[in-house]
């Protein structure tokens, strides 16, 4: 029975070839090939707040790029009339809120002062009479909403003969009145009022100009005290007048010829916006010396992450030359090494800057030898992690395998080991971003750096600085400043532990 | 073990002296600032000077200077502030409030933020862990003189709670004076809310590592109620990482925040240390860079060797 299933003699034609023609192999994948990078934005795509940690970061940039050559105003803009004006959002025009208004307490001599100058051009310095009520000794006190950019009201300016011209001419062409008549007591020289140019009315005590009670007539008016003469055209001008003169023969003056050209005296608001095309308007308000901050942030902005992202990419060629150094060599190198980034990383980082700066600030400037400084000692911290990567992987098979088949150190570094300690390196190269802001920020605002001098750059520590003096009663000086660097340290922390989690999945979470 | 600590020790000198020697020639190298006279004894820093061997080579000068403070303890005088104080005495008189003020907010700040750090564990990812865990992100994110201007606005001008500066000596009565505190409270909150986010986020990420472990599950399996398991395994365990933290913050005291002290205008270490670089005072500023580097490395050695006391698995050294 058994034989019967043995086959002894097939004859060889019998045999013949399957798949002949066809090749066999595996079946294609169907699904696409993923690569560290398309997983990694994978993961990265998932992580919610770090997505918007991105974006935050992307705003952030965009705002420090693009304002500055977009904005009204430069770093060097400096307003001597609107110092300390507050911000001002013109979307917010009808709301009390962010509309460069604040809320005050005046007396009622301040109460007149502001009404006055809304009186003589139609612009209000106040916006609402919140209520009033007196106090002990009987004296009345208004609660109000000022406006701090219709508070400047009217300066004296000196105008040359041809800008004076000019001036009349824009004046007549647009119909705006600029000019508004001297005040009969001009000469004064009030210490309120941008030189006494706001008391257009009768006061009490025209030799005390600065306490600016004025005199009221029966209906609780302001009575006008111009400089007035016969001549209708005294000092050359031909321009529009405003509403009352001329009365009776009586003109009024509206600029006096001196050594140089023509005093006269302007709406400040109007005349700002004949210089410069625009009316003032701050967003986030000025400083102590008139300068935008809106546009100073984006300046400094742009200053602190330039150079957190050249110390970041520096440090990073530098720390991953001298980690993969150490870590691949190993031994006596290695400890040598190891010894020389163990002093560095010792010393203060104060002290390195301060060291810096004083040496080669005057040399280099402040900025570059700032740079020097994080780029002395900041390498240390990327060095490390790249040397405990290495000895993370050197040791492993496939490394071994590569050196057996004649691989050269080099290869073996840069080809076999660093891309797998890649993700590590590139979260801490992104996470020594803020610290590099953070760590600017204080050293200007402490003046160990002084950026000062140069009036193209400022630094949000130096802002910072500035507003400190006025934290109580201008807080939005130092405040956007403030707000700015904690949201910039708060998207980048956070993207950086994205990064993390989506460039090394085994770190997940090590430290949220 | 005891290996490990000698070597640790050694390298910390070595360190020390080659960061001591780099920055006395870079500060010498600077052109020496005139001596200001103002009501002070010009004489006596001009014959200290000579007697540093101020004309002499630096490397002299620099053994003068170590064998001074070795044999005498003499760290110079003051030149352009202080004028003609020695700079140790200037130094113990500043460095009580630097450690007062650090030393309050830790003692808060600790407690706190393992106090919420342990909550968040246990509600590992429920809201209330959300919640703790987002406020951490946000608040170590935040520079610290963010919260000092903040802290000044709301409670020192809006609120009136809190003078806006440390009261002196002689209004207070003593640094430890209940009025003395009051005045300190500004800059204790504003220290105080990165080092208790600190704390958090690594208190619930060490426990809730710890708190998956097995043995965990034994505990409870054995009888142990939930709380007895977490106090007695999970918290003892997680302490080994957390304890050497609290050790380093304890020396860090000492070294206090340059950027608080200043803004909150406490006469402490880190504001003479800003001083001392403004007016350009060499004397302070070498002695302080001392101090400071001392503070750095020493409390790097304490938090290395205490996890090897507390650990006993640890083995350093053996690592590399």
């Amino acid at each position: 029975m058994m034989e019967d299933n043995k086959i002894y003699d097939v004859p060889k034609e019998k045999f013949q070839f399957v798949q002949r023609e066809e090749r066999i192999h595996d079946e294609r994948l169907q699904t696409k090939a993923v690569g560290y990078l398309g997983d990694a934005w994978n993961r990265f795509r998932t992580n919610k707040s770090a997505v918007v940690a991105f974006v935050l970061i992307l705003i952030l940039l965009l705002f420090a790029l693009i304002v500055p050559p977009l904005s009204n105003y430069t770093i060097s803009f400096r307003d001597g009339y609107y110092k300390t004006s507050l911000p001002k959002c013109e979307l917010f025009n009808g709301v009390d809120f962010w509309d460069g208004a604040s809320r005050q307490q005046q007396n009622t001599a301040g109460y007149l002062y502001l009404e006055a100058i809304g009186r003589e051009n139609g612009k209000p310095a106040i916006k609402k009479v919140y209520g009033s009520f007196e106090d002990a000794t009987g004296e009345t006190f208004y609660n109000l909403r000022v406006d701090s950019y219709r508070t400047v009201g009217y300066v004296y300016v000196n105008l040359s003969e041809a800008e004076y011209k000019t001036l009349m001419e824009y004046q007549d062409n647009t119909g705006i009145q600029v000019f508004y008549p001297l005040s009969a007591t001009q000469n004064k020289h009030y210490v309120r009022g941008n030189d006494g140019a706001n008391f257009w009315y009768k006061l009490q005590d025209e030799s005390q100009g600065s306490s600016g009670a004025p005199v009221l007539d029966e209906n609780g008016g302001f009575i006008a005290n111009y400089l007035s003469s016969s001549d209708p055209q005294k000092a050359g001008y031909t321009s529009l007048r405003i509403a009352g003169d001329g009365e009776n023969g009586v003109w009024y003056t509206y600029a006096q010829k001196n050594q140089t050209g023509y005093r006269a005296r302007v709406d400040y608001d109007e005349y700002f916006n004949y210089k410069n095309g625009f009316h003032a308007s701050f967003l986030f308000g000025t400083n102590q010396y008139g300068q935008d901050i809106f546009t100073c942030l984006a300046v400094g902005a742009r200053f602190s992450l330039l150079l957190a992202i050249c110390v970041a990419s520096i440090n990073f060629f530098l720390g991953v030359l001298y980690g993969s150094t150490e870590g691949y060599y190993g031994g006596a190198v290695d400890m040598i090494m190891e010894r020389i980034s163990d002093i560095l990383a010792s010393v203060p980082f104060v002290v390195v800057a301060t060291l810096f700066q004083l040496h080669l600030a005057s040399k280099v400037g402040p900025v570059v030898s700032l740079l020097f400084a994080f780029v002395l000692t900041g390498w240390v911290g990327t060095a490390a992690r790249v040397r405990t990567q290495f000895y993370r992987f050197k040791g492993h098979e496939y490394v071994l395998a590569a050196r057996t088949l004649g691989a050269s150190d080099r290869r073996l570094i840069f080809k076999h080991i660093f891309p797998n300690s890649l993700g590590t390196i590139v979260t801490g190269a992104v996470m020594t971003i803020p610290g590099v802001i953070f760590t600017e920020s204080m050293l200007s605002y402490l003046h160990i750096i002084n950026l000062d001098t140069s009036s193209t750059v400022t630094s949000i520590g130096t802002m910072l600085s500035n507003g400190n003096g006025y934290l109580n009663t201008y807080p939005h000086i130092i405040m956007f400043p403030a707000i700015f660097i904690a949201i910039l340290e708060i998207s980048f922390n956070l993207f950086g532990n994205g990064l993390r989690d989506a460039l090394n999945p085994s770190l997940r979470g090590a430290d949220n | 073990m005891t290996k490990y600590v000698i070597k640790r020790i050694l390298y910390m000198f070595l360190t020390m002296f080659v960061i001591t020697v780099m920055c006395f020639v870079l500060i010498k190298l600077l052109p020496l600032p005139a001596v200001k006279e103002m009501g002070r004894d010009l004489n006596l820093v001009l014959a200290k000077r000579e007697k540093m061997g101020y004309n002499k080579p630096i490397m002299v000068q620099f053994f003068l200077y170590m064998k001074s403070i070795f044999t005498e303890w003499d760290w110079g005088v003051g030149e352009q502030m202080y004028e003609s104080l020695a700079i140790w005495d200037v130094m113990m008189q500043k460095l009580p409030y630097t450690i007062v003020v650090n030393l309050y907010s830790i003692l808060i700040s600790i407690p706190l933020g393992l106090g919420l750090g342990i909550y968040a564990a246990l509600k590992k990812n429920k809201w209330q862990d959300a919640v703790i865990s987002t406020l951490v992100m946000v608040f170590i994110s935040v520079p610290s003189y963010v919260y000092a201007f903040l802290v000044q606005y709301i409670f020192c001008f809006r609120l009136g709670w809190f003078p806006l500066q440390l009261a002196s000596l002689s209004q207070a009565g003593s640094l430890f004076s209940g009025k003395m505190f009051v005045s300190m409270v500004p800059a204790i909150m504003s220290l105080s809310f990165g080092v208790i986010a600190g704390f958090t986020r690594y208190t619930r990420a060490e426990l809730s590592e710890v708190l998956t472990g097995d043995y965990m599950l034994l505990a409870r399996t054995k009888g142990l109620t939930k709380a007895q398991a977490i106090s007695r395994h999970a918290m003892r365990n997680a302490m080994v990482v957390i304890l050497p933290m609290i050790i380093g913050e304890f020396i860090g005291i000492m070294g206090g925040s340059l950027i608080i002290e200043n803004i909150f205008g406490i006469p402490g270490i880190g504001n003479l240390y800003i001083n001392s670089i403004n007016v350009r005072d060499y004397n302070f500023f070498m002695a302080l860079t001392i101090f400071y580097t001392l503070i750095g490395l020493v409390s790097g050695i304490v938090i290395d060797i205490s996890y090897g006391l507390i650990d006993p698995r640890i083995r350093m050294g053996s690592k590399k």
